[in-house]
């Protein structure tokens, strides 16, 4: 936490993208999070993923519920729509701005906290409706603000930081996401912004229920031996399956790869995911696979990161509600109030 | 690339850019920081230290500090400017209190060592006031009858006025030197003769240099050699000039011809230089200031004749020139073709350059000399062939200015002090260097770490129409001191290092997201060239050092770009281990005295192994 705000002074060669903005544009007010703390790298690398994507700030609402994790919509894009929600609620909210308006970018944030205990049935209905949006839970398996229990998502036998070992079963958010028919399900590392920030990025460019889940190391109170979510445990047992490439438009492959190393998936809106491939075996368009393989690696006490399981065409809220094409605010009166007529209409074709 | 060394006292000392172009490597951001506090007798103290006469730099350094300062190369927009260090340095002559009582006494005991100095300019009283306290019993000698050399008889009174030179040059004289105005040294033999343990020549570079064209006898009346009329004017024997002026050279010297041409009764004062605007050699602002007062300045004019008539000048002819490079990029004026150019005028200033001489030193009196005709010296020693005679100021090397003269003068000093005490000149004392943590608490540091956005003050003037009718009054009034603490507040404090730990860093990257400036990055090693073209912002500036951090658990290393770093402390601020401080950086360098000899340095020397 610091009481200065970020200089406006930047770099002689600060670059802009298609809308005019610096990356710089597309930060918020300075975190007030601890030093050190994951989720800021979190918020850093979503400021780059809406600079390369010459994202329109207005065109972006962002959701929380509470916790640390969802104090950081204020520290990033700060000329975008926000709102913090209660506890857990977050989801919900999001789901009813997304009927309303289904025109803006929905990215919901959340912690383990807030997605995995007290709005664990949210984050499951979210998910089974498939709600367009990307779902980034910022996860470091302790609840920080109240200094230091264990969450919902902390591993049976870590350690806490006095010494306390946690006996229960942990709540595997990516396992429920892909059960729940998430149509796009990574795991990142948030000391890891080369993979994290595509990642995003493809999440974004997603038209479906996007779920992020983004290890967070908490340095106050869960960065220590024993502990699975520390700096020091993730990359030591960070299984990446894979590192994407992620492009707006289709571009020549102009690096050479070994043969089978590397998948293209092309998303509904024409983007473009370039997957080199660190397991070759491991098959992202195959949810029981990677529901399999997530497993298996898991009970290693591996930490299983990369795009997981995509569908490159999903369906969602709006298709299975069949709802009108626009936002609701885009709809004038004679749409909203069809005549005598068409109640007729229905009325005939309810006797 | 290898770690860096940050133990190296030079590492951190290029980082603070004005400290390091500062010839007399002037603390700046400390005595600034102590303006900005309003303790403007310690800032004048700070700066009396490093380079002896604050008052009279304070209004005519020619600020190498300036150009070098990082904060023209940080600013946005169109905008990107220094901080006004030079004026600031004003501001402390100008605001501090009585500072009597804080100078070092005159010696209390002789230590029986004679050192006679030729000339009373600046290199000659800075060589006086660093022996004076240490005891040595120090003659100053000079033409004039007050001391000062250049400063008092080159630089008009509208920049700066006697008193100031008075009070600095007083400073040095009341530490028991000796000072015997008037009495102008013509034979280096006699001198030798009296028995001195040393002699330190800071006779200048006295003469100026003539213009040999048609008419240049004929009209002698009215041409004039800038320098000696400068002199002339500063002592009152001259104060009036024609109406129409010409005055020829394009270095600050000229400038300050024409400007003084405007006060004593010259209404058409022109400059005119035979090159480019902007290869002129005066500094920007002192060009800026003359056309401030009305004065055109024409270029790629090469003078040709004097136009008389009846022994009376009455204009000039010039060749209009153009620049023309070869593929070396070396330039010669060509002419251009053009018909020659004529200027009617009344008087003619001759500012064209400045020579070496040294009429009075006897050609076989054991100083070698050169085929420019400077003396041969060590360059760090300052030692001529004669080994009791040492060379400072533009008497060493040719015309510089007057800070250079500081410089040497201090390094004269040392070399004087140890001859005399029968130690090697050569070898040289290390400076003075401290590293000490500004962090105060979590978010509080010893400095102030906010960046102020503002752009450079500019520094109120005296409205023209009163400044030019009279030479004595001083046209820049001089930042009040409101205007000073926020020109302060531009200064980004570049001494207050970024000090990194590799063993506390955890890579969390807080360090990288924060940075304003994009200067951090976590990343594989490589080789210089290599890595300045991948770091998160590419480091272009190959004359900015980059400080690469151990080998960290992950392998990789962190480097940071010194270029554009604000100083702003907020890497550390959001650092959770501590990994990175803000530590203030102190050099001074070392002076004449005990800590220059060998007894004290053979005693640093196993220290620094320790370390």
């Amino acid at each position: 936490m610091t009481y200065l705000a970020k200089p406006k002074l930047h770099h002689p060669t600060l670059a802009k993208n298609k809308r005019g903005f610096t990356r710089r544009d597309y930060e918020g007010p300075v975190s007030t999070l601890c030093a050190g703390c994951g989720h800021d790298s979190i918020s850093a690398a979503i400021i780059q993923a809406a600079f390369n994507l010459d994202i329109e700030p207005h065109r972006v609402a962002k959701l929380s519920g509470i916790g640390c994790s969802s104090k950081t919509p204020t520290y990033f894009l700060g000329q975008s729509h926000g709102f913090n929600t209660v506890h857990g609620r977050m989801p919900s909210v999001l789901t009813g701005a997304n009927l309303a308006n289904r025109d803006l970018i929905y990215m919901g944030v959340s912690g383990d906290g807030d997605s995995a205990s007290i709005g664990l049935g949210q984050f499951a209905h979210a998910m089974r409706r498939g709600v367009n949006m990307v779902y980034i839970v910022m996860n470091n398996g302790v609840y920080g603000l109240t200094k230091g229990q264990f969450s919902a998502t902390a591993d049976k036998g870590s350690k806490a930081k006095k010494g306390a070992i946690n006996n229960d079963s942990p709540v595997d958010m990516v396992g429920l996401a892909l059960q729940l028919g998430a149509t796009f399900v990574a795991r990142s590392f948030s000391g890891d912004k080369a993979q994290l920030v595509p990642l995003i990025e493809a999440a974004i460019a997603h038209q479906g229920a996007a779920f992020i889940d983004v290890v967070s190391p908490c340095v106050a109170f869960n960065n220590h031996p024993g502990s699975t979510k520390s700096y020091d445990y993730v990359r030591e047992h960070n299984e990446a399956v894979n590192r994407i490439d992620f492009m707006p438009h289709r571009e020549e492959i102009t690096t050479e790869y070994e043969p089978g190393t590397v998948q293209e998936v092309v998303q509904h809106d024409g983007s473009v995911l370039r997957l080199r491939k660190l397991h070759t075996d491991y098959d992202p368009n195959n949810r029981i696979a990677a529901m399999n393989f997530l497993q298996e690696h898991q009970a290693r006490g591996e930490v299983v990161t990369g795009l997981l399981y995509v569908d490159p065409d999903p369906e969602d809220l709006h298709i299975y509600a069949n709802t009108v094409p626009v936002p609701l605010n885009a709809l004038g009166e004679r749409e909203l109030c069809p005549r005598a007529a068409a109640l007729e209409k229905i009325n005939a074709s309810l006797r | 690339m290898k770690p860096t060394d940050i133990g190296q006292p030079d590492y951190f000392h290029k980082v603070v850019d004005c400290q390091w172009a500062c010839p007399a490597h002037t603390p700046v951001p400390e005595y600034i920081r102590l303006i900005a506090a309003g303790r403007y007798s310690d800032a004048y103290m700070i700066n009396w230290q490093s380079n002896v006469f604050p008052g009279v730099l304070g209004r005519t350094c020619d600020r190498p500090c300036e150009p070098a300062c990082r904060r023209s190369r940080v600013e946005d927009g169109e905008s990107k400017e220094p901080v006004a260090i030079c004026r600031l340095k004003r501001v402390a002559a100008d605001y501090k209190d009585d500072v009597t009582a804080r100078m070092p006494k005159p010696a209390a005991k002789k230590n029986g060592k004679r050192i006679a100095c030729v000339g009373a300019g600046p290199a000659s009283l800075t060589v006086a006031r660093d022996l004076a306290p240490l005891g040595y019993d120090v003659t100053v000698f000079d033409g004039e009858k007050k001391a000062g050399g250049f400063i008092r008889s080159q630089i008009p009174k509208f920049r700066l006025p006697e008193e100031v030179i008075d009070e600095e040059c007083g400073y040095i004289l009341d530490l028991g030197v000796e000072f015997r105005g008037g009495q102008r040294i013509d034979s280096l033999k006699d001198l030798l003769g009296q028995g001195y343990d040393a002699i330190f020549v800071g006779s200048g570079a006295p003469r100026g240099r003539d213009l040999d064209i048609p008419g240049r006898k004929e009209a002698a009346k009215n041409i004039h050699i800038g320098i000696d009329w400068l002199s002339s004017v500063s002592f009152g024997h001259i104060d009036k000039i024609g109406r129409r002026v010409i005055v020829l050279g394009g270095g600050n010297t000229a400038m300050d011809c024409c400007r003084s041409s405007r006060r004593l009764g010259g209404e058409d004062v022109k400059v005119i230089v035979r090159s480019g605007f902007e290869e002129m050699k005066a500094s920007p602002w002192e060009k800026e200031d003359a056309m401030h007062e009305g004065i055109p300045i024409l270029n790629f004019l090469v003078p040709k004749e004097f136009k008389h008539v009846d022994g009376k000048l009455v204009g000039m002819v010039f060749e209009k020139v153009k620049a023309v490079y070869d593929e070396r990029g070396r330039r010669s004026l060509v002419p251009s073709g053009e018909p020659d150019q004529h200027f009617e005028c009344d008087d003619v200033l001759v500012a064209v350059g400045q020579e070496n001489a040294f009429p009075w030193i006897e050609r076989d009196a054991g100083i070698e000399f050169d085929k420019w005709g400077l003396p041969v010296l060590n360059e760090t020693t300052f030692q001529s062939t004669l080994p009791n005679v040492f060379f400072g100021g533009d008497a060493a090397f040719g015309p510089k200015n007057i800070i250079w003269a500081v410089a040497h003068g201090h390094e004269a000093a040392v070399s004087i002090d140890r001859f005399c005490n029968g130690e090697d000149v050569a070898k040289r004392p290390p400076p003075l260097v401290n590293l000490m943590s500004q962090k105060m608490g979590i978010h509080e540091w010893s400095y102030d770490n906010a960046i102020s956005n503002d752009v450079r003050y500019k520094v109120p003037l005296k409205d023209v129409s009163i400044a030019l009718k009279n030479i004595k009054v001083e046209v820049e009034l001089g930042f009040d001191p409101q205007l000073a603490f926020k020109e302060a507040q531009r200064c980004l404090n570049c001494d207050v290092q970024t000090v990194f730990t590799a063993g506390q860093c955890i890579e969390c990257d807080a360090c990288v997201d924060i940075c304003p400036m994009d200067c951090i990055t976590f990343t594989d090693n490589g080789d210089e060239a290599e890595l300045r073209g991948r770091l998160n912002a590419p480091a272009t500036n190959r004359t900015q050092d980059l400080y690469v951090s151990a080998e960290l658990k992950t392998k990789r290393v962190m480097v940071k770009d010194e270029d554009v770093c604000l100083h702003c402390g907020l890497c550390a601020e959001r650092c959770p281990t501590g990994a990175w401080d803000m530590q203030k950086f102190f050099l001074n360098t070392a002076k004449a005295g005990p800590g220059c000899r060998d007894r004290h340095l053979n005693n640093l020397a196993p220290l620094r192994q320790a370390a």
